[in-house]
């Protein structure tokens, strides 16, 4: 079995929102796959979708060769999960909830719960409701990665962390995937997942709007190119494939489609190029592009 | 007074959020008192019926730690004198509302959002205060007008209404300095509750003592539930006794805001003890959490239970006393619901009130479900290997029987103390066992009705209280009111067998389990289908 997740068309309505709106989202076995989407979009619904928590209203999701709503208890043996929101049981001390977890999970790896304590330095006796948000996050955390499972499915398990114990994340999910394990990672942070993730599902609306490697998207979305020329290339703006055009004093920047590149360069050439930069687009900005767009179409709706 | 700033502003919010509430248990006890007046009017219609009642009852030790001293005989008498609990009941309500609003505002962190924009420090717990406070003027207020309204004497209904606020608002004080001390709210009620309950039993010894002119009678004094009574609405009303429970309310406010202004946000005075690095090996089970989780409300429930079965069964003895030269009460007894004995039907109707409560613990216990759901702490237990509804039934093992557990220490208790004091432990103690353990299929039924909320109406799984309260409602004053049987039915204790006295049928017995299987079924088959968390 070379997917571990694999979700078709998923709908899902809360009364008369709809939360999930045909979402497609595939994750293959061994990947660190980024979901990405700013707050709303639909993140946290899939994933209680894929824990058995939420049943799909349509719609086929597969997790590890299995259905998430009728195995639920079978699955996530196999899985461990990081809410986005983490609270604890008040009473309850921190290294409590994480052998408790792991136990209930089926089991707990001793050593690397330890060093991951000592990696997130963080410290167990706390009762529950001493800690801040961040170090809640570490809880789960630590109960989520000291479990030996196949799956993790974490839900923006850094926005409580500090830059110093994000570093120590992004090092722990490199171990995981070194390891073999498939990490479905929520986010919206962009360095995060552009940091980690071997491919990303962009959703927008509870739909996926993008999908693949960071090169195909970025392949997909085309170069970003500035130059200083010698003329005025006034051919550039008539090549199909050249966007958001912007010349001035000899300059001139624009984005260009793959396919395109070539034609354009031809224009630039013949005008006579002094200098020329061309980037490929930053994940943020294929992110903030891409909703952009979309909220001009929706505006011109 | 920058502490106090934005006070208003939190005034309004708390009114918003209370805006249910507040009417509702102001209204329920203004009915309840209106109904009382009633009941007895239609009870004892003439002043020698009362009379002779009076006399029976005011010399009772039964009678005197239930409702506390009666001094009179005339109809507005009869009628505090026997709403002499509501002053216990609406302090709960007072301390619960303070401590709702001030530490489970903090704990929950909302305060830290609230604490952030322009509202002082003490401003919380003054809006909370002065919310509940105002709230109980409103109360008796309404109640004096509604007693007055039946031909009582305007002063002593006034008196009437103040005796309810006046514990109201010494047990708001009380609950604003226990808000304080713990950095949780369930320890803060707990000690809250604690106070209330050690009060009321102050109040009980020094009543029950001053009958026989005992030496310890003053005991009453120190209790503001014994404050409540020392009012005597209707009987020479003793107006200056309201100045300690107003100073008791300014005493508590002051010091609510002093240990304030000596802790940080969030922290109580009481610290918290460090916790164990690593889980007990027995902490594996959903079983295993679950009784973390109720262990403390468990046990808190249970030795409740004991002391009111110890309290309420040393009453018992007195009762069968105080009718054994009184033909004319003898008779009024059997028509309030009595079968054989006198004693039995007092036995009987403890066993019923006990009842409700063991409802009221099942109740609380099934709807940790829903806490657990509401908090997101379900979440990461479920994404685990652990079904739904083994997590359910984790929970539900304490509503079912926890409520048996207390049933059990209460039923023991009362047989024990009244075998003791009729010099018949071993015959007694099996039949009161048994009048508690029959209540035990009905407090099932509602203890199903809250999971069938919780499984299928999830958003209204709190209206369980309401059913509880209906119950009651159709228990306490439903006879009185000379309800049409069917509404009686809807209850389920009115199926209950009345043990000890009447023959024991497990017919009721057994249909009531039947309706508690079909009721808790449906809410876990609702449980199993639907989305944790419910939208």
């Amino acid at each position: 079995m070379d997917e571990a997740i694999r979700i078709e068309a998923l709908v899902k309505n809360f009364g008369r929102t709809r939360a999930l709106d045909g979402l497609d989202l595939t994750v293959r076995t061994g990947e660190v796959h980024g979901f990405l989407g700013p707050n709303g979009a639909g993140k946290t619904t899939t994933l209680r979708v894929l824990l058995g928590l939420l049943r799909a209203d349509s719609g086929t999701v597969q997790l590890l060769g299995g259905d998430p709503w009728s195995q639920a208890t079978e699955l996530h043996r196999r899985l461990a999960y990081v809410p986005g929101d983490v609270t604890l049981w008040p009473n309850l001390s921190g290294g409590e909830v994480i052998d408790l977890l792991g136990r209930l999970r089926g089991g707990l790896d001793a050593k690397r719960r330890a060093e991951l304590l000592e990696r997130f330095d963080l410290d167990p006796r706390k009762r529950g409701r001493a800690y801040s948000k961040g170090n809640r996050q570490k809880v789960a955390l630590v109960a989520a990665l000291a479990s030996d499972v196949e799956l993790l499915l974490l839900d923006e398990p850094t926005s409580g962390l500090d830059p110093l114990m994000e570093d120590v994340f992004r090092q722990v999910i490199r171990d995981e995937r070194r390891r073999g394990r498939t990490v479905l990672l929520s986010s919206h942070i962009l360095a995060e997942v552009e940091a980690l993730c071997d491919r990303v599902t962009i959703i927008r609306e509870g739909r996926a709007v993008e999908s693949g490697t960071l090169t195909e998207l970025r392949h997909l979305t085309g170069v970003s190119i500035r130059a200083e020329l010698a003329a005025p290339a006034d051919g550039l703006a008539r090549v199909p494939g050249v966007h958001d055009l912007q010349a001035q004093d000899g300059q001139v920047r624009f984005q260009v489609d793959p396919g395109a590149l070539d034609a354009a360069l031809r224009e630039l050439t013949s005008a006579g190029v002094r200098s020329l930069v061309s980037q490929p687009p930053t994940l943020e900005e294929l992110f903030l592009r891409h909703y952009d767009r979309a909220s001009r179409a929706g505006v011109a709706r | 007074m920058t502490a106090l700033t934005g006070t208003g502003k939190l005034v309004r919010l708390i009114l918003w959020r209370d805006r249910v509430v507040l009417p509702l248990w102001i209204l329920i006890f203004v009915g309840l008192m209106a109904s009382i007046v009633a009941s007895f009017q239609g009870l004892f219609p003439t002043a020698a019926e009362r009379q002779s009642y009076a006399d029976a009852s005011a010399a009772d030790a039964g009678f005197t730690s239930l409702y506390g001293p009666l001094h009179g005989s005339s109809l507005g008498e009869l009628s505090v004198w026997r709403a002499g609990f509501y002053p216990v009941l609406i302090a709960l309500i007072a301390l619960l509302t303070v401590i709702r609003h001030t530490r489970t505002e903090e704990e929950t962190g909302r305060r830290e959002l609230l604490g952030a924009t322009v509202v002082g420090r003490h401003a919380g717990v003054a809006a909370a205060l002065l919310v509940t406070l105002v709230a109980n003027l409103v109360l008796a207020g309404v109640v004096a007008a509604a007693m007055a309204g039946q031909n009582l004497p305007v002063a002593g209904s006034v008196a009437a209404g103040l005796q309810l606020a006046a514990a109201g608002w010494a047990f708001a004080a009380v609950g604003a300095v226990a808000a304080q001390l713990t950095s949780g709210a369930g320890a803060a009620r707990g000690i809250a509750v604690g106070v209330l309950g050690g009060t009321w039993l102050l109040r009980v010894i020094g009543d029950v003592s001053g009958l026989s002119g005992g030496g310890v009678s003053w005991l009453s004094w120190l209790s503001p539930i014994g404050w409540a009574h020392e009012l005597r609405p209707y009987a020479g009303e003793q107006w200056w006794v309201l100045i300690l429970p107003v100073a008791l309310t300014a005493l508590g406010a002051g010091v609510a805001m002093a240990l304030e202004a000596r802790r940080d946000d969030g922290a109580g005075l009481l610290p918290d003890r460090p916790g164990p690095a690593a889980a007990a090996p027995a902490l594996r089970s959903p079983l295993a959490l679950a009784w973390r989780l109720h262990r403390g409300l468990l046990a808190a429930w249970t030795a409740g239970f004991a002391v009111v079965g110890v309290v309420l069964g040393g009453a018992a003895s007195s009762v069968g006393d105080m009718v054994a030269d009184n033909q004319n009460l003898e008779d009024i007894f059997t028509r309030m619901g009595g079968r054989t004995g006198i004693v039995d039907a007092y036995l009987v109707s403890v066993m019923g009130i006990l009842g409700l409560m063991a409802a009221g613990y099942a109740i609380q216990a099934t709807l940790r479900l829903r806490a657990e759901e509401t908090g997101g702490r379900a979440e990461p237990v479920l994404a685990t290997a652990v079904g739904r509804l083994q997590w359910a039934a984790s929970h539900l093992v304490f509503s079912i029987l926890g409520s048996a557990l207390a049933l059990v220490a209460a039923g023991l208790t009362v047989g024990l103390t009244y075998g003791l004091s009729s010099g018949d432990v071993g015959r007694q103690l099996s039949r009161v066992l048994e009048g508690a353990l029959v209540q035990l299929p009905a407090v099932w039924v509602l203890a199903a009705v809250a999971v069938a909320l919780v499984g299928l109406v999830p958003r209204f799984a709190a209206v369980a209280w309401g059913a509880l309260g209906v119950c009651a409602i159709l228990g306490l004053v439903g006879a009185a009111l000379q309800l049409d049987q069917w509404v009686m039915d809807l209850s389920p204790f009115t199926h209950v067998p009345r043990v000890p006295g009447a023959a024991l049928t497990a017919t009721p017995l057994v249909l009531l389990l039947a309706v508690a299987l079909a009721v808790g079924g449906a809410g876990l088959a609702g449980l199993r289908r639907r989305g944790i968390p419910a939208a």
